[in-house]
C-alpha cells in the first residue's frame, strides 16, 4: 500500500470514528460500483448521508477541504444515488457531507465536517 | 450570525455612491461567491483577497465566502474594492471587530503579498463617502495625502491588509512592510512660460488678457509661425488661482483619470492641448465599462486648447457643443450615464488655409479660393457662434522685431495682476447674480435697463446690425468683450472706445 493510501485509510477510520462519537451510525464504508467509491454511508437521524472525506498530513498544500471540488461532489452526488438503488429501501431523504482531518505525523489530528455540502 | 458588513465607493463619473459590502460565511466547502455586478477586475478580487489574506498571516476561513455589493444593481468596477471584501470577511470569521469594520468605509486594492496598492479616483470617492455621511475612510498609505485633502473625514492610511487588521482590534503582532507609494506628482512646465516672451503683436497679447479676464474662448487664426501656439501655452499663466470648488474638481479628475495628485489640491488652471488625431470619445470621454474623462473634461476650470482645429475631425469638433452650451459633459453609455464638468475655456488655432499662408504679407498663398472656403468651414457655424474672440495672428515682420527690442513687453506677472483686478472688478459688478465672469453673462441681460448702454457708445454695432454686418448673438458677443475690455482698463463702464476694440477682437477672423 502506498504511503497516501495509507494516510487516506487512517483519515477515514478517523472520521468515521468521529462520526460515531456524534452519534451516527455508520452502516457501510468503502462502497465500490463501476462509477467509484463512496467513503462512508451513515444514518443519521431519519437521513441518510453519504461522506467524503478527505485526509492531509498538514496545511502546507493547503487545507483538505480545498481539493474536494464540484466535480468530485458530482460523483459522490451520482455514486449516492447508485447506492440506493443497490440497497433498495424508503430514503426519505438523504444528504451529502464532507469530513476534513488533518494527519499530523506528531501530534492530535484535526477532523472538521461540514454538512449539505452539494 | 457570520456576516461582515462594511463600505466603499463605486464611482460613475464624478459621482460616488456608497455600496455596502456584505460578506456571508456558511458552512460548507471552501469557496468565494462574488455577487452585485463586478467588473473583470473586481472579479478578480477573489484571487486577490485570499492570496493577500494567507500572506499577510490572517487567513479567511475555510468555509464558503458569498460576498454580495449592493445596490445589486449598480455596476462596480475597479479594484478598489479588495480591502472591503477583505475586512468584511475577516469580521465576518470573527477575527476582527464587526462593529469596527462596520463604522469604516474603505477603499484600496490588494496585492499578493497583503500589501495596499495606491487605486486611482480616490479623492473623489473620499469625497462622495463624506458626502454620504462617513466620518472614517481607511485608504492604502499611498492614498493617503490625497484623501485627506478632503475636509472633514478622518483618514486612516495602511500598509497591508495586516496593519489593516490590528487597527480592527484583530490579535497580530505588527509587521512592518514597505508601503507602496503613489505616483509623485510632476510639475507642469508651462507654468513657467513668460508672455515677455512674445515679441511683437501686441494686440494678440491684449486680445490673451481679454481672453483670461472674461473668460472668452478664442480662435486665434494665422499663418504658421505667427505664434498662436505660443501665446495660447501663455493663456494658463494669466488666469488666477483655483478656487477651493474648483480645485476639488480639477485634483478629483486627475485623480479619475489616474494621473498623480500629490499631498496638495491642484491650484493652477489646467491646460490640454489634444492632438488632432483624437477622437470624440477621447475628447470628451467615454468607454463601454468603465466611463472615463476626456480632455475636455480635464481641461476643465482651465484651458482646452485644439492646435489646429480644422484637421480635427468635425465630429469631434461638434462634440464640444454641448459642454461649451452647458458648462457639463454629459456621457450616455447603455448601463449608465456619467456626468463630469466641462466649464473649460476653449482656445483653438488655425491657419487661414491648407497651405497656410493666405493673408500673410511675406508670402503667396497657393490655394484655390475653394480649398480655402473648405478648409475653414470645416469649422461649424455653431461652434464659431461660441467663441467670442476670433483674432488674426500675423507673422512678425524684421522691423516689428527691431522695434520690439526698444519697447518694454507685458510679463505674465504684470499681466496676471491686471487680469485679476479686471476679475475681481466683474465679480464686485455681478454680485447678486449668478454669474461670475463676463463670458458667461446672457446678452439678455446686459441689453435690459440697468446695464444697458448709451446709444452714443453702441453707435458702430448698431449701426453694424442694421447693415447686416452682425447678428443679434455677434452683438451680445461684443458686448460683452466690451464689458471685459472696461474691466481691464478700470473703466466703471464701457465707452465707444471699448465698443469698438470690441468689434474689432470679433470681426478680425
Amino acid at each position: 500500500m502506498a504511503a497516501k493510501d495509507i494516510l487516506g485509510r487512517r483519515g477515514e477510520d478517523v472520521a468515521a470514528a468521529a462520526l460515531i462519537t456524534r452519534g451516527y451510525l455508520v452502516i457501510e464504508r468503502n462502497w465500490r460500483c463501476s462509477q467509484g467509491e463512496i467513503d462512508i454511508v451513515a444514518v443519521d437521524g431519519r437521513e441518510t448521508v453519504f461522506v467524503e472525506v478527505k485526509t492531509r498530513s498538514g496545511l502546507a498544500f493547503g487545507h483538505p477541504f480545498e481539493s474536494i471540488t464540484a466535480t468530485k461532489l458530482a460523483r459522490v452526488r451520482r455514486l449516492a444515488a447508485a447506492w440506493c438503488e443497490a440497497h433498495p429501501g424508503s430514503y426519505d431523504s438523504i444528504r451529502i457531507d464532507a469530513v476534513a482531518v488533518v494527519l499530523p505525523s506528531s501530534g492530535v489530528p484535526t477532523v472538521e465536517h461540514l454538512e449539505r455540502v452539494f | 450570525m457570520p456576516i461582515g458588513r462594511t463600505s466603499a465607493v463605486a464611482l460613475i463619473g464624478l459621482a460616488g455612491s456608497i455600496v455596502e459590502i456584505e460578506v456571508d460565511l456558511s458552512s460548507n466547502l471552501p469557496s468565494f461567491v462574488l455577487i452585485g455586478l463586478p467588473d473583470a477586475a473586481l472579479g478578480e478580487a477573489r484571487d486577490r483577497v485570499r492570496a493577500a489574506a494567507t500572506n499577510s498571516g490572517c487567513a479567511l476561513p475555510n468555509r464558503k465566502l458569498t460576498i454580495n455589493l449592493s445596490p445589486a444593481s449598480l455596476p462596480k468596477h475597479g479594484s478598489g474594492f479588495d480591502l472591503g471584501i477583505a475586512v468584511a470577511a475577516l469580521a465576518a470569521s470573527g477575527t476582527i471587530s464587526a462593529t469596527s469594520v462596520e463604522a469604516v468605509v474603505h477603499l484600496g486594492e490588494l496585492g499578493l503579498d497583503g500589501r495596499l496598492r495606491p487605486v486611482p479616483g480616490i479623492l473623489p470617492a473620499v469625497l462622495a463617502a463624506s458626502r454620504a455621511g462617513a466620518s472614517t475612510v481607511m485608504v492604502p498609505s499611498g492614498n493617503a495625502d490625497e484623501a485627506s485633502l478632503v475636509p472633514g473625514v478622518r483618514v486612516v492610511g495602511v500598509a497591508s491588509l495586516r496593519d489593516a487588521a490590528i487597527w480592527h482590534g484583530g490579535d497580530f503582532t505588527p509587521v512592518v512592510v514597505e508601503p507602496i507609494a503613489a505616483p509623485a506628482a510632476v510639475e507642469r512646465v508651462d507654468e513657467h512660460l513668460d508672455l515677455a516672451e512674445v515679441v511683437g503683436n501686441e494686440d494678440a497679447v491684449e486680445a490673451m488678457m481679454v481672453a483670461a479676464a472674461g473668460g472668452h474662448h478664442v480662435l486665434l487664426l494665422g499663418p504658421p509661425g505667427a505664434g498662436k501656439t505660443m501665446l495660447a501655452a501663455r493663456l494658463p499663466g494669466l488666469l488666477p488661482d483655483l478656487d477651493p470648488q474648483a480645485a476639488l474638481d480639477v485634483s478629483s479628475l486627475r485623480s479619475l483619470s489616474g494621473l498623480p495628485v500629490g499631498s496638495t489640491l491642484i491650484t493652477r488652471p489646467p491646460f490640454e492641448a489634444p492632438h488632432h488625431t483624437a477622437t470624440a470619445a477621447s475628447l470628451v470621454g467615454g468607454g463601454s465599462g468603465v466611463i472615463r474623462p476626456g480632455a475636455a473634461a480635464r481641461a476643465s476650470h482651465g484651458i482646452l486648447f485644439l492646435d489646429e482645429a480644422p484637421e480635427f475631425p468635425r465630429a469631434v469638433l461638434d462634440a464640444l457643443r454641448q459642454p461649451l452650451e452647458s458648462g457639463v459633459i454629459s456621457i450616455h453609455r447603455a448601463n449608465a450615464v456619467a456626468h463630469f464638468p466641462g466649464s473649460f475655456q476653449l482656445v483653438m488655432a488655425a491657419n487661414p488655409c491648407p497651405c497656410g499662408q493666405y493673408g500673410a504679407k511675406d508670402s503667396e498663398c497657393a490655394c484655390p479660393p475653394t480649398a480655402r472656403r473648405r478648409y475653414l468651414a470645416r469649422l461649424s457655424g455653431p461652434l464659431l457662434d461660441r467663441i467670442d474672440i476670433q483674432l488674426r495672428v500675423a507673422r512678425i515682420t524684421a522691423a516689428k522685431l527691431r522695434m520690439s527690442q526698444e519697447t518694454p513687453r507685458t510679463s505674465t506677472v504684470d499681466a496676471k495682476a491686471r487680469v485679476s483686478a479686471a476679475r475681481a472688478r466683474t465679480a464686485a459688478r455681478l454680485e447678486g447674480t449668478p454669474w461670475r465672469l463676463n463670458s458667461q453673462v446672457p446678452g439678455s441681460w446686459l441689453r435690459s435697463r440697468g446695464p444697458r448702454l448709451a446709444p452714443a457708445t453702441t453707435a458702430p454695432i448698431d449701426r453694424a446690425l442694421e447693415r447686416g454686418g452682425l447678428t443679434m448673438r455677434g452683438y451680445d458677443r461684443v458686448l460683452r468683450l466690451a464689458w471685459t475690455l472696461a474691466d481691464l482698463d478700470g473703466a466703471e463702464i464701457p465707452t465707444a472706445d471699448h465698443v469698438g476694440r470690441a468689434l474689432y477682437l470679433r470681426r478680425a477672423a
